[in-house]
């Protein structure tokens, strides 16, 4: 059955656009729980129904990646749940689906991620089986066979998608000595070159207490929630040394890169410098961009690309923080004959806005849109745990909830006009187009 | 990396409606209906965790319900539906949602069109009175027809012809229906998008929306007296419409089984496909959909499964293997498996192995331990349902629209509680016959067989 949205939403960085949003009825309600052996977690208990979400993310991530091995993350958030402990890999994943336990590892450029469903009656089994990803994996050579070959077969595919082409030259380009210029999922002779000792390598360095936050919501009391963090983190390192990752800004100013693939429609990528998640403009630029770009239906991209003249079906421009670097990026999907023209119009609309920043009304709009948005978002226990994750892992204090309105609503024109000064430079967009575009090539 | 394999063996869109069927629920929504005088049913879900509202109007009109040669109206009105009326100026709908902090969308399937806004729950009257305003009020210029024709091709173009594995699923539906408009895709074939405009648009408008063709379905922090009244303010005064009857041609007996061979030089990655016909919990041998969700999930729904573990770990000619099965759907529905082979391995190694998979699990059954263990997972889906607060008036909804009553929703966890593994087996011999399915394989390009 297929069903068709009237818009894409784009998710395509979940964590962050979360974590601009404003205020949550479970606001006043989140604890900080601190077991006996000195592992912190914010918890949010809401009884209600019978189950709890536990997501936890590690700092590093994809970028501690080996040189040559990049994707060993990746492939290890593959493999936590393929064996562990006294279970092979079949034994491991028939335990959790017999406790209809739900477990998922991730990762990207900054973090190794995870996240643990269960019903309120499996809990202490679950936590037991979480323990064991994260202490006991077992890496058996089947597994990690079956995974690499999976990863690989999705490396081969998406050699043709034209959004993650895009995306993987936007990065090259723009951070070209970085870690993040390398994908994090690798690269086909990456994943081939990884070894279980790169696995456990990177295993050692990448899971420490220091570097780990979590987030709990559900039905699990402060007190019940204390010892099952000892009993789950506990026998982790206190801490790993690990080499810093430098900072870095985008590079590529102004450059046009054509990738010919034989689409009817192009997929464009462009971006440049942004704002870190601790800047003091950043709540400013989060207005001007939901006027600019980010705000679904109502953004001036939106109405000047696809309302007026039916350029695109999808349009759209967002702040990515990273830990080390900044960026604002956008995207627009346009049949071969139009590209020019609808990039023309797109680097208009941020260079006016870059010029005069955005009108009073807007400006109202816009607060209220992102204030009284936010509880939507917070629509399941998971997606609260993910932004209790957020506010820890950007230091925005336990409080946040509480002052995420007054700090959107404090942004006065002249903040937008500054920032928009700094932020929207159409002569600063690095643009990646992937199709066969009319009228355009690389530039250089 | 059960998420991945999950993406990998379904696609994006199975999962996306993974959350609109029954089979993903239970009786544990406890939902309160009411029918206002002009025939339009309101369905209230009370969810008092936070203080906001899921407000959705659900009409009983889809793509299959296209005239012939029109394909892609259904979804072109939807998007029309967001221009003007008298009261709201065009373009502003979206706009007066988001200034009062909500966020809005609107989605077409074969049998139905929806609208929602979520928003806090003080601003539901407004929103309810916006929705019923453009029920009949709907104002379209010929120029705003020919810019969102513009948009809709380019949304085409995203979906589909940009992309040889859609075009895939485009041909393998198509090969899979002889008659029935489940034949069309959703969005319409190209040449008849570019040729629909403002009276086919108003046409289908006129026809279908109506209140006694739609379905209010109202989940979150609100007393379902107070909807219902809100209901009968907004709704209530709309007039009955005279509905043509809902018929779709139908399907002759299928006598041969079908095959697309789909090449593509944007092809780097080979993949397989079966899909068979299937009857739904609304249509054909329904008695089979429930026994079905369990035969699905026990054949290739995940890492324990028989597919998975024949075909990726033990004799790993496919990195992923998988089946699906939706229980809902008007007049059919499909039992749909999907491999990715290994590299190097052709994919008529991996139709025989499939086929052996099958033909030893239908004549020797399957182990009651997977049985339990399928059916754990499908009721506590059901719990873990519970937990989203977008999921409930969507299953409600998709079931409302298809055929399928409020008690079948409710009673759905007691059903799957009840299959016995004979009906399990029964199901799939009923369904899973060469005479019933489309084989569909997607190649790099001409130069390999299979």
């Amino acid at each position: 059955m297929t069903i068709l949205m009237r818009s894409f939403s784009v998710v395509v960085f979940g964590l962050t656009l979360i974590l601009l949003a404003p205020i949550s009825a479970n606001a006043a309600k989140i604890l900080e729980v601190r077991s006996p052996g000195g592992i912190t977690a914010w918890l949010v208990h809401e009884p209600t129904i019978p189950l709890l979400s536990v997501n936890f993310s590690f700092a590093g991530g994809a970028s501690l990646d080996r040189p040559g091995r990049n994707g060993t993350a990746n492939l290890v958030s593959g493999l936590l749940d393929e064996g562990a402990g006294s279970y092979d890999s079949l034994a491991f994943q028939t335990r959790l689906q017999d406790l209809a336990v739900r477990m998922s590892f991730s990762a990207d450029r900054d973090s190794f991620s995870g996240g643990l469903s269960t019903l309120s009656t499996n809990r202490d089994a679950a936590f037991e089986l979480l323990r064991l990803a994260l202490i006991e994996p077992r890496f058996e050579t089947e597994a990690v066979e079956r995974v690499r070959r999976q990863i690989i077969t999705g490396l081969v595919e998406s050699q043709e998608d034209p959004g993650t082409i895009a995306t993987r030259l936007w990065f090259a380009t723009a951070f070209p000595d970085h870690p993040y210029g390398r994908p994090s999922n690798g690269s086909i002779e990456s994943v081939k070159a990884i070894s279980t000792d790169d696995l456990r390598d990177l295993l050692g360095r990448m899971l420490a207490r220091n570097r780990l936050t979590i987030g709990v919501v559900g039905d699990i009391s402060a007190a019940e929630l204390a010892p099952l963090l000892d009993k789950t983190f506990g026998a982790l390192p206190v801490s790993v040394a690990i080499e810093p990752v430098p900072e870095v800004s985008p590079v590529g100013a102004g450059v046009l890169k054509v990738v010919q693939k034989a689409n009817p429609q192009s997929q464009v990528m462009f971006g440049g410098p942004g704002l870190k998640r601790d800047d003091p403009d950043w709540y400013a630029a989060y207005v001007l961009n939901y006027v600019l770009g980010g705000g679904g239906f109502a953004s001036r991209l939106y109405a000047e690309v696809r309302e007026k003249r039916g350029l695109a079906y999808s349009v759209y421009s967002y702040l990515y923080p990273l830990e080390h670097a900044a960026i604002y990026m956008g995207g627009v999907g346009t049949k071969n004959q139009r590209v020019a023209e609808a990039l023309t119009v797109i680097k208009e609309q941020i260079g006016l806005a870059g010029e005069n920043g955005i009108t009073e009304a807007e400006l109202v709009n816009a607060k209220t849109y992102l204030n009284g948005s936010f509880p939507l978002q917070l629509t399941s226990s998971g997606r609260i745990a993910n932004l209790l994750l957020a506010i820890q892992r950007h230091n925005l204090g336990i409080d946040y909830m509480d002052r995420r309105a007054s700090l959107i609503d404090a942004v006065t024109m002249a903040d937008v006009r500054r920032v928009a000064k700094r932020l929207l430079r159409p002569e600063n967009l690095l643009i990646v187009v992937v199709g066969e575009p009319a009228g355009l090539t690389s530039s250089n | 990396m059960t998420m991945s394999r999950i993406i990998i063996a379904f696609g994006i869109l199975s999962l996306a409606i993974a959350g609109f069927q029954p089979s993903a629920t239970a009786a544990l929504f406890h939902p309160k209906t009411h029918t206002l005088a002009n025939g339009m049913q309101v369905v209230v879900i009370e969810d008092h965790r936070a203080p906001v509202v899921t407000h959705m109007v659900w009409y009983k009109v889809g793509a299959a319900d296209e005239p012939p040669g029109k394909s892609g109206i259904a979804h072109f009105l939807e998007h029309l539906m967001f221009k003007g009326t008298p009261k709201v100026p065009s373009g502003q709908f979206s706009k007066i949602v988001a200034r009062n902090g909500g966020r809005d969308n609107a989605f077409t399937s074969y049998d139905y069109t929806g609208y929602f806004q979520n928003v806090a729950q003080d601003k539901l009257d407004l929103v309810m009175g916006m929705e019923a305003d453009r029920m009949t009020n709907l104002v379209l210029t010929a120029e705003d027809v020919d810019t969102e024709r513009a948009v809709i091709l380019e949304e085409r173009r995203s979906r589909t012809d940009n992309s040889p594995a859609a075009q895939m699923n485009e041909a393998m539906s198509a090969a899979q229906y002889l008659a029935h408009p489940y034949r069309i895709p959703v969005i319409g074939w190209k040449h008849e998008i570019e040729k629909l405009d403002q009276a086919d648009a108003l046409a289908f408008y006129r026809r279908y929306y109506a209140p006694n063709n739609a379905i209010l379905v109202v989940a979150g922090d609100v007393e379902a007296e107070a909807v219902f009244a809100l209901a009968e303010k907004h709704f209530g005064p709309l007039a009955r419409v005279s509905l043509p009857p809902r018929w779709r041609l139908q399907e002759p007996p299928q006598r041969a089984a079908r095959q697309v061979v789909f090449r593509d030089g944007r092809v780097s990655q080979a993949d397989w496909q079966r899909s068979y016909l299937a009857p739904t919990r609304a249509a054909g041998a329904s008695q089979h959909a429930i026994p079905l969700s369990l035969f699905a999930d026990m054949l290739g729904g995940g890492t324990t499964s028989r597919l998975y573990r024949g075909l990726v770990v033990e004799r790993k000619l496919a990195t992923s293997a998988g089946a699906y099965y939706s229980s809902t759907g008007l007049d059919y529905g499909r039992f749909m498996l999907h491999v990715t082979p290994s590299p190097g391995v052709g994919l008529g190694e991996i139709e025989a192995a499939v086929d052996e998979t099958i033909t030893a699990v239908l004549k020797d059954g399957l182990l009651a331990a997977d049985l339990e263990r399928s059916r754990t997972g499908l009721l506590a889906a059901a719990v873990y349902a519970r937990d989203s607060l977008f999921t409930s008036p969507r299953i409600f909804g998709d079931a409302l629209t298809t055929g399928v009553s409020v008690e079948q929703v409710e009673s759905w966890p007691d059903e799957v509680r009840a299959v016995t593994m004979e009906q399990v087996i029964a199901a799939g011999r009923a369904v899973l016959k060469m005479d019933n399915s489309v084989t569909g394989l997607l190649l790099p390009d001409a130069k390999e067989g299979k």
